[in-house]
């Protein structure tokens, strides 16, 4: 694989992230086990999705990487930095060096300022001290993100524009530093579907223009051959898939993964005709998951005596690697 | 109108005043429903799909600047009727609604059986014993375990809400449900769920649903019929078979090509441009600034041209 | 600043906000004037000074104006002066007989009308000689032409003579007192004084060169000025004015030092959460127990009755009452906020974060609080002064009330007394009150449209 001959930007050992729960303010009531055994490295320059439905974890590891939350186990490594070392200045000089999508273009942006503020807030904050440059970079990433002409956008406030202009002053705040990193947390889930597409091809464009890498952090297993080179999906703490996007996509392995690309449409009339094949049941609780294969109460694939009693771990399976018993 | 028409709209307009003037959320809506049927209300955000369910359902703020139109259920005019008579044999007895977020709308101090009960004790007048059967009934429909109806809200997964509220809007036994955006905050697995759910209903119950949504790859598995909303207007009403292999409008059509798909290799493209504002939408055709195919015509309102049964308010279908 | 003006023309549509905008500007218009005409030093002088600088007023005497309400209509004061020879109030004549001896005629013509006598006719001489005193006779000229002699004496240095006090004088009158009889009407039965023109001339010798004579007539009616006079004599326009800067100053320092170190406090524990939420939790439940009023009563009893030191005693306890616990909640929602995330993730520190993304954030809340919380420190400092708690160099509205109390002016029947400030702190609240109700309306999304 070329990927492998890449420097690696960012690596995730073995990284657990648990909340602890308290009861009553004070006892000890066990662990969210949000993120419990993820590992995987990202290249410069590449791009990766990670899918998976809400409470999978996958808003925990992305803020671990920003570095908002602690490891509690396991390690965060941007170039040299162990991230979970880091503390006071130098953890706010490291997430000045990823930028960040967020979904909701409009509570993302402080209602208060109006874009010229916005766009500039990072590069007061690591020190450009220069008005005029400050105002010169602005200038130079909204024409990057197509918000022109310029002046018509610079001194309007978050609520006079669309959802689709909101988003791209965030993207602008996310690249106007111009990160090694970006991570875009479902940047187009709250958009209208004629826009999703724009707003994907922008980031993209932006990606391959800068070189920069990107993790896309999504739901919507249909945006992300579009956008992105490696999939991994995750299910109940566990990254349980790494592929390929377009081999996941014709070939899915993991029966979770099976099962996600069963259930999303195509648009298509005759989906009406007949009713999907689904895995029975909902995701564990993070608290106490089940033991072996986290899937197997819900897998059609399941072998007795096996999938709930060891935890599988990445296996081989063509040029995918798959957390499932199935792929010994 | 045929026999077998369950819903027929004509011409509803809904316009809401406001400081900055009248916002004509709704401004020309019509379409026709079958017994049994499910047609899909597909709009982006702000072209005024959920006034359209506020609008047949007469879920009103104060704020009305005009309400006109007509609206036939099961043939009878119900745009006419007076308020009180419409609250108590209409609104959820012949037509019931699922709200936008109604998953997060439950009460989190009742029981949610007790909830899905109360719309046949204020309705029918029955004791809360049998209305509790009733709901129970709801409950094995849309496969939710019976035992959760002495369970809260918040103890109940989201999926297993949504459920729950769909339930509440069909213990009335109603002959048809507005379902608006049922499934856009739900994860894919759940959403598939909910759609294999209002499948299995549609057959069971023989109920309709008027389902108002923005996602148009989901809405294919609903869909018997299809009605394209732009700018408060309906730009285009179809059969879902043909809509889906090939709409009619140029709004459609840019609609439908910038969805991305999971099995086919096309390329999504985007619309350029934002719809207009409803608070003063330009003469003409609403999307004639953003058409590739737009002429000179375009400057006149467009007529709705009936095109093998296919109704599109296009001038490029005039003979 | 688009937003700004948008909520200004969103103001425009609250006639009560220009209503108490209006009030608030006047009374801010008043308090610059008052400030820049009366320094401070000299407003101090006048409120303490007493006799000396007050020698001319009545005491007690209710404002002019309140003679429009009245049937009986009182006596208005007046002084008039020598030295102000105008050729018809005063007339000054000098005239040196030999060059040693020198004549001084002083008349002094007043008109009046009223039909009460006043409380006091007084005359302040003041003559300059070596050895030999001016002498001076003086007469009373009625408008029906009587006249009447006062008196005859050599004049002092200094003198103060008032006639009322005179015995001689209430002697030759018959026994009625002095301004009884000289106003006197002798063909009424009623007892009525006689309007018209009077006169009081004042026909001096003085024995040496350059020996002068000077003498102030001083006409001490029942009613004076345009707030009336207090027990030392004092023109109550005087603390009424200058307790328009101090009562604004105090409401509006008090109301923003408190409102902006709430916010500041609550931000703080909202953001950092933990230890240093529980301690600012802590401290404004016990704060909320403490008797307020009782504890400022205190701090002024043993103390400092300084009115900075109230201010800071103020501030500090209202700084964590349940306004701290209001923010709290609405802090503690702004802090998921997407975009603080997202500051964060840019590299915003703790302070940044809360100065520049939690503060400005809550501004548009804490501005309709914040003016509508004025008129309550108003009336405290007032409340305060009332108890006798009051600073006590200042003239201030509640130190007339406490005077007026103090002197039974509401037994006594001296109602201007009390209402003069009362109506003055009420105008005041009802600004700020009527400001801020529509202020709420704007900025409190919740209040939309109601």
């Amino acid at each position: 694989m070329t990927d492998k001959q890449r420097d690696v930007l960012l690596s995730i050992q073995d990284l657990h992230v648990w909340f602890e729960l308290r009861r009553f303010g004070f006892g000890h009531a066990g662990y969210v086990k949000a993120v419990d055994g993820v590992t995987f490295d990202l290249h410069f320059g590449e791009t990766i999705a990670i899918v998976g439905e809400s409470g999978c974890g996958k808003t925990s590891l992305m803020r671990t990487i920003l570095g908002l939350n602690k490891p509690t186990k396991g390690k965060v490594v941007f170039e040299d930095l162990d991230v979970g070392a880091l503390r006071g200045e130098a953890l706010r000089q490291y997430r000045a060096k990823i930028g960040y999508v967020q979904q909701d273009p409009f509570g993302a942006l402080a209602p208060f300022m109006n874009v010229q503020q916005i766009l500039e807030e990072p590069l007061r904050i690591n020190g450009v001290k220069d008005a005029q440059e400050r105002e010169r970079r602005v200038r130079k990433v909204m024409e990057e993100v197509k918000l022109t002409p310029v002046d018509d956008f610079l001194h309007k406030y978050p609520h006079m524009l669309s959802g689709g202009q909101q988003q791209r002053v965030v993207i602008a705040r996310a690249i106007i530093l111009e990160p090694q990193l970006v991570v875009a947390d479902e940047p187009v889930s709250m958009l209208d579907a004629s826009v999703r597409v724009e707003i994907l091809k922008l980031l993209r464009g932006l990606q391959e223009k800068y070189h920069m890498a990107v993790i896309y952090i999504t739901h919507d297993l249909s945006t992300v051959r579009y956008f992105s080179e490696r999939v991994f999906v995750m299910y109940a703490g566990n990254v349980v898939e790494k592929a390929p996007v377009n081999s996941i996509v014709h070939n899915p392995k993991h029966p979770y993964t099976a099962a996600l690309m069963d259930a999303t449409s195509d648009p298509d009339a005759n989906n009406a005709l007949t009713f999907r094949e689904l895995p029975p049941g909902e995701p564990p609780s993070l608290v106490n998951p089940p033991p072996g294969c986290r899937f197997h109460p819900r897998c059609p694939k399941r072998i007795e005596n096996l999938c709930e009693v060891e935890e599988p771990y990445d296996l081989p399976a063509d040029d995918h690697l798959v957390a499932c018993w199935l792929y010994k | 109108m045929s026999k077998d028409t369950l819903l027929r709209i004509e011409d509803l307009v809904l316009h809401f005043k406001t400081q900055k003037g009248s916002v004509r959320a709704v401004d020309g809506v019509f379409f026709e429903l079958a017994h049994k049927e499910a047609v899909v209300v597909l709009g982006e955000s702000g072209c005024g799909k959920s006034s359209l369910a506020k609008a047949i359902l007469r879920l009103l703020p104060r704020n009305i600047d005009k309400y006109t139109g007509k609206i036939y259920l099961e043939g009878d005019e119900i745009m006419g009727m007076e308020d009180e008579d419409y609250r108590q044999n209409v609104r959820w007895v012949r037509m019931s609604l699922v709200p936008q977020a109604a998953m997060n709308a439950l009460n989190p101090v009742l029981k949610v059986g007790d909830q899905v009960a109360e719309p046949m004790m204020i309705h029918h007048g029955v004791k809360k014993e049998e209305a509790l059967v009733q709901a129970a009934k709801m409950f094995q429909h849309v496969g939710v375990p019976v035992d959760f109806l002495d369970r809260y809200a918040f103890e109940l997964s989201g999926g297993m809400r949504q459920r729950v509220a769909i339930a509440m809007s069909l213990v009335t036994a109603p002959a048809l449900v507005i379902l608006d955006e049922p499934t856009s905050a739900l994860d894919v697995l759940t959403q598939a769920n909910i759609f294999n759910v209002l499948k299995r209903l549609k057959q069971e119950l023989e109920v309709s649903f008027v389902l108002i949504t923005h996602d148009i790859a989901t809405s294919s598995e609903l869909a018997d019929r299809v009605a394209v909303m732009y700018a408060g207007q309906i730009v285009e009403v179809s059969d879902a078979h043909r809509f889906f292999a090939e709409p009619l409008h140029p709004y459609s059509r840019m609609l439908m090509a910038s969805v991305p798909r999971l099995r086919a290799n096309t390329e999504p493209e985007f619309i350029t441009g934002q719809p207009p504002s409803l608070l003063d939408p330009p003469k003409g055709c609403r999307f004639a600034d953003r058409c590739p195919k737009r002429f000179a015509k375009c400057s006149e309102e467009p007529p709705v041209v009936n095109v093998d049964g296919i109704q599109v308010k296009c001038w490029l279908y005039t003979s | 600043m688009s937003s700004f003006k948008r909520n200004l023309q969103e103001i425009l549509k609250y006639p009560s906000a220009i209503a108490g905008s209006l009030i608030i500007l006047a009374l801010v218009i008043v308090a610059g004037i008052v400030i820049t005409t009366i320094p401070y030093s000299e407003a101090i002088r006048l409120w303490r000074g007493g006799e000396d600088v007050w020698y001319a007023n009545p005491q007690y005497a209710p404002p002019a104006w309140i003679n429009y309400f009245r049937s009986e209509k009182l006596p208005v004061s007046f002084a008039l002066d020598s030295f102000e020879s105008d050729g018809e109030q005063v007339v000054t004549t000098f005239e040196d007989v030999d060059g040693t001896t020198s004549r001084t005629n002083i008349t002094y013509t007043f008109d009046f009308q009223a039909d009460v006598v006043p409380q006091e006719i007084s005359l302040y001489f003041d003559a300059t000689y070596e050895s030999k005193q001016p002498f001076a006779s003086i007469l009373w000229v009625t408008p029906d032409g009587r006249e009447i002699r006062i008196g005859d004496f050599g004049v002092d240095k200094q003198r103060t003579y008032r006639l009322s006090q005179d015995e001689k004088l209430k002697r030759r009158l018959g026994g009625v007192p002095p301004m009884d009889g000289l106003f006197a009407d002798p063909n009424s039965e009623s007892g009525k004084p006689l309007k018209g023109t009077y006169q009081l001339l004042i026909e001096s010798v003085a024995f040496e060169p350059g020996s002068t004579l000077h003498a102030e007539f001083v006409f001490f009616g029942q009613v004076y000025g345009l707030a009336g006079t207090d027990h030392q004599r004092r023109d109550l326009t005087l603390p009424l004015l200058y307790g328009v800067p101090i009562a604004l100053a105090f409401g509006l320092l008090a109301a923003l030092g408190t409102s902006i170190m709430t916010m500041i406090i609550a931000a703080i524990g909202a953001w950092y959460g933990g230890w240093v939420d529980e301690l600012i939790q802590r401290i404004t439940e016990v704060n909320l127990v403490l008797p307020f009023l009782s504890i400022l009563i205190m701090v002024g009893t043993f103390y400092s009755r300084s009115i900075w030191t109230i201010l800071g005693v103020t501030v500090l306890l209202s700084i964590f009452t349940g306004g701290i616990k209001g923010f709290r909640a609405i802090f503690l929602q702004v802090k998921e906020s997407a975009y603080i995330e997202a500051a964060r993730a840019y590299g915003s520190s703790d302070t940044r974060v809360i100065f520049k993304y939690l503060i400005p954030r809550m501004i548009p809340l804490l501005i309709p609080g914040l003016v509508s919380s004025v008129p309550a420190f108003v009336f405290l400092e007032a409340s305060l002064a009332i108890l006798g708690l009051g600073d006590p160099v200042l003239p201030t509205w509640g130190k007339i009330i406490n005077d007026a109390q103090t002197n039974a002016a509401l037994y006594k029947g001296l109602y201007y007394w009390v209402l003069e400030p009362a109506v003055l702190l009420m105008i005041t609240g009802l600004g700020f009150a009527m400001l801020g109700f529509a202020l709420d309306r704007i900025f409190n999304p919740r209040l939309r449209g109601i």
